[in-house]
């Protein structure tokens, strides 16, 4: 396969990913922050929507300090200027998409198209929260129609492998910044603090992946956020937890090096990744402390990203 | 002007033989339906994503080219006599071809004037003396072909460089059979969906001398950002070979390679849709960074093939079209089996004389020109574009052709008023491979959606039709 078509495929299905994230950020956040101060509701959490999001230099640099519903909205869906939003998502994944047509089944194609066509129709302008409402949920089904058409449709070869293990190692990102956003609410068993004000909080970083029904059936109590923090992290059922993610980018990385009968660096950093969740448990995550634990694994996660582009895509 | 001929129904009002189901057909289907399947096709056209780009618009960067549901058709006699004479013709260009890249022995025959090689801008000295594998410069042809009437067909110009178009044959095709599943019951129609695989057949069979068994072909594209660039990956799929672009490809020791996954993979054989002018930046223009360094000498070294070859564009221009009944008379010794649309050239001074005298009746063309700009249509045009092409003329003659005002055929069309007849041509594509030529029954209908144009291109609002030969 062409190193181009390869490289395409692979930041087409990071792009589709992100795109998905960022919905699910702002559906959360909207909810969080029109929460009754007493209930932990705070307009802080525009703020934390940027920081999850990663791109909170750039919204300063275009927005100033003033940061509140409007204006987050904006940046993270629909701004120009913004490279990750939501719009730049789109556009990106279709550009990459018609110039790896071939690489492409048609349904694939057609949900990105269609999705781009459809964008045009939504204004930053004037949108209400019912819009914005029903925005955010076209993007999330465009995004769960993608990984349906290509999970569903793409031959098991190398270009289903390099959109899997893109996808994968977006995913692992997009977890882990929202845990290093959280991490000071999601505190060690012993530790009886927060309470009821920051149940909100646990909660809405379940919804963030998706996870809270989950939860519940994963561990049968009610929401603890060392329980939380097991779900996201180190839980192999869970399908957005680093671990699973990870399970998931060894494997395919390993269909490729088995496909082209040659490993590399980034089955190795896969591997050491994946051994090392596999070795953590819940208590020493805490006690290195979780925000330098989450820092170490975005950290190793870029340089498997950097890995795959020299080993594949260049 | 003469009232046009029209290919479903005679003057007299009676229905030519082979538009007999058609017509009856479109008697019983109600309006709103034929409507409703046209919406349809142009929502299935926008989602699969069948678009092109028009220069110098930049609203519109990606179009839809109209597509009309009417069908398009020609008996398997007329087809037969047709495809004669295409491949005659094509035969024809590439000895053209072989020769002016060698012997140049039609210029020493004093049949085709020398600067009309020498001085035309497609004419490439690096070719000069060269030789490319199996003698074959033009793989891929594109005739365009208009009809006057019931016997007669005229070539209209020849398309010898990348000729595009194909993917809206085959499309075509398949939006008709899914609209319209009832049409293909009631006639017989000759398939077109193996063209993929006679194109495949036939870059294999171009290979060099020096690929392996199994030559490695590519499509060499632009980029998306192309006005064909749709055509491009869809070819790619169908053959199923990869669709690359300059910065994919590289040369080492004169050999052409791609950059994937696995590492350096050779290249036998490039479908490059790329003008020549962009295709190697150290043999060409230096400033394209769509094109590969190195490609030529890798070319001259016999271990790639590019179809078409470098250079065809010598033999496809208008001036060169007013000399091709010669041509094919020198080279195989046969009268040509169709004809070409009487042509003045302006280069000679009668013929400059009678089109200065008869420019509100003719249409004159740039030699160099394509896609329908560039051009006057006397009997259309006002005064003041006639005074500017007069100017153009005597300040530069050799630069036009002229050519009577064709009463091109006409074709039952569903327009905004109804059913009504529009004017029509037809590019068929043919295939010229190392063991034989190939031509699958049809080709590209381009239909003028305003009533009375003549301009079919798409670039100017033209439409296509699915083009039917009836096996009978």
């Amino acid at each position: 396969m062409l190193s181009r078509t390869a490289d395409n495929l692979y930041w087409l299905a990071r792009y589709m990913e992100r795109a998905e994230c960022l919905a699910r950020i702002l559906d959360v956040t909207q909810r969080l922050a029109q929460l009754p101060a007493a209930y932990g509701g705070s307009t802080n959490e525009w703020t934390s929507a940027l920081l999850t999001a990663g791109c909170d230099e750039l919204f300063k640099q275009v927005h100033g300090d003033e940061v509140n519903e409007a204006n987050v909205v904006a940046f993270l869906a629909f701004a120009p200027e913004n490279p990750s939003s939501i719009r730049n998502c789109f556009e990106i994944a279709r550009t990459n998409a018609r110039s790896v047509r071939t690489a492409l089944t048609i349904e694939m194609w057609e949900t990105i198209n269609s999705a781009w066509l459809e964008l045009k129709r939504y204004s930053t302008k004037s949108m209400t929260r019912e819009e914005l409402a029903r925005f955010l949920s076209f993007v999330k089904e465009t995004s769960l129609r993608f990984d349906g058409a290509a999970y569903r449709t793409m031959l098991r070869n190398d270009a289903f492998w390099f959109s899997r293990v893109g996808m994968y190692v977006e995913r692992a990102d997009n977890t882990a910044r929202i845990l290093d956003v959280k991490y000071h609410v999601l505190l060690p068993e012993q530790e009886h603090v927060g309470g009821p004000l920051d149940y909100f909080q646990w909660a809405s970083i379940l919804r963030s992946v998706s996870a809270l029904t989950s939860f519940h059936w994963v561990y049968r109590e009610s929401v603890k956020p060392w329980l939380v923090a097991d779900l996201l992290i180190l839980n192999a059922q869970m399908p957005r937890s680093l671990t699973s993610c990870y399970q998931n980018i060894s494997r395919y990385l390993d269909d490729l090096a088995a496909y082209y009968g040659r490993q590399g660096a980034s089955q190795r950093l896969a591997r050491t990744s994946l051994t090392k969740l596999g070795n953590s448990r819940m208590d020493d995550v805490f006690q290195m402390g979780l925000h330098e634990y989450i820092d170490a694994f975005i950290t190793d996660n870029n340089r498997l990203g950097g890995a795959i582009t020299e080993q594949y895509l260049l | 002007m003469t009232v046009a001929f029209d290919e479903m129904t005679n003057p007299d009002g009676s229905i030519r033989p082979a538009y007999a189901a058609l017509s009856r057909w479109l008697k019983e289907v109600p309006p709103d339906v034929l409507d409703y399947r046209r919406k349809e096709a142009e929502f299935i056209f926008r989602r699969i994503g069948i678009t092109f780009a028009v220069y110098g618009d930049s609203d519109a960067q990606e179009r839809l080219i109209p597509f009309d549901i009417i069908p398009r058709i020609l008996t398997n006699l007329e087809w037969q006599r047709l495809s004669r004479g295409l491949e005659q013709r094509v035969k024809a260009l590439n000895l053209y071809l072989r020769d002016i890249y060698s012997k140049r022995e039609i210029l020493r025959a004093g049949i085709v004037p020398e600067d009309l090689v020498y001085q035309n801008p497609a004419f490439r000295p690096e070719m000069n003396g060269q030789k490319v594998p199996h003698d074959l410069y033009v793989h891929i042809a594109g005739i365009d072909v208009v009809r006057i009437d019931a016997d007669t067909f005229y070539v209209l110009e020849d398309n010898a460089r990348t000729p595009s178009g194909v993917s809206y044959m085959l499309e075509d095709r398949e939006i008709m059979m899914r609209l319209f599943p009832e049409l293909f019951a009631d006639n017989r129609v000759a398939p077109v969906e193996n063209y993929t695989d006679e194109l495949l057949a036939t870059l294999k069979s171009l290979a060099p001398a020096t690929s392996s068994n199994d030559p490695v072909v590519v499509v060499l594209t632009p980029g998306i950002y192309n006005s064909a660039y749709y055509e491009h990956s869809f070819l790619a799929d169908r053959l199923g070979v990869e669709l690359v672009e300059g910065r994919d490809l590289f040369i080492k020791n004169d050999v052409v390679y791609m950059r994937t996954t696995e590492g350096p993979k050779r290249v036998d054989v490039i479908y490059r849709r790329l003008d020549d002018d962009f295709i190697d930046p150290l043999a060409f223009r230096p400033d394209s960074v769509l094109g590969v360094p190195g490609l030529m000498s890798a070319y001259h070294a016999g271990n790639v093939t590019l179809t078409n070859a470098v250079g065809t564009g010598v033999a496809d221009d208008k001036a060169v079209y007013s000399y091709m009944p010669e041509i094919v008379k020198f080279y195989l010794g046969e009268e040509p089996l169709l004809k070409n649309v009487p042509t003045w050239r302006c280069r000679e001074a009668d013929h400059l004389k009678y089109v200065l005298d008869h420019l509100n009746e003719l249409v004159v063309k740039e030699v160099h020109g394509s896609g329908g700009y560039g051009m006057l249509i006397g009997p259309r045009a006002d005064k003041a574009q006639i005074e500017l092409f007069r100017a153009k003329l005597k300040q530069d003659p050799g630069n036009f052709i002229a050519q009577p005002t064709l009463a091109l055929s006409t074709c039952p069309t569903f327009v905004d008023e109804g059913i009504a007849p529009r004017h029509v041509d037809l590019r068929p594509f043919v295939l010229t491979g190392a063991d034989r030529t190939r031509i699958v029954p049809g080709g590209l209908t381009r239909v003028a959606l305003q009533a009375g144009s003549l301009v079919v291109n798409s670039s100017q609002g033209g439409g296509t039709k699915d083009t039917w030969v009836l096996d009978d």
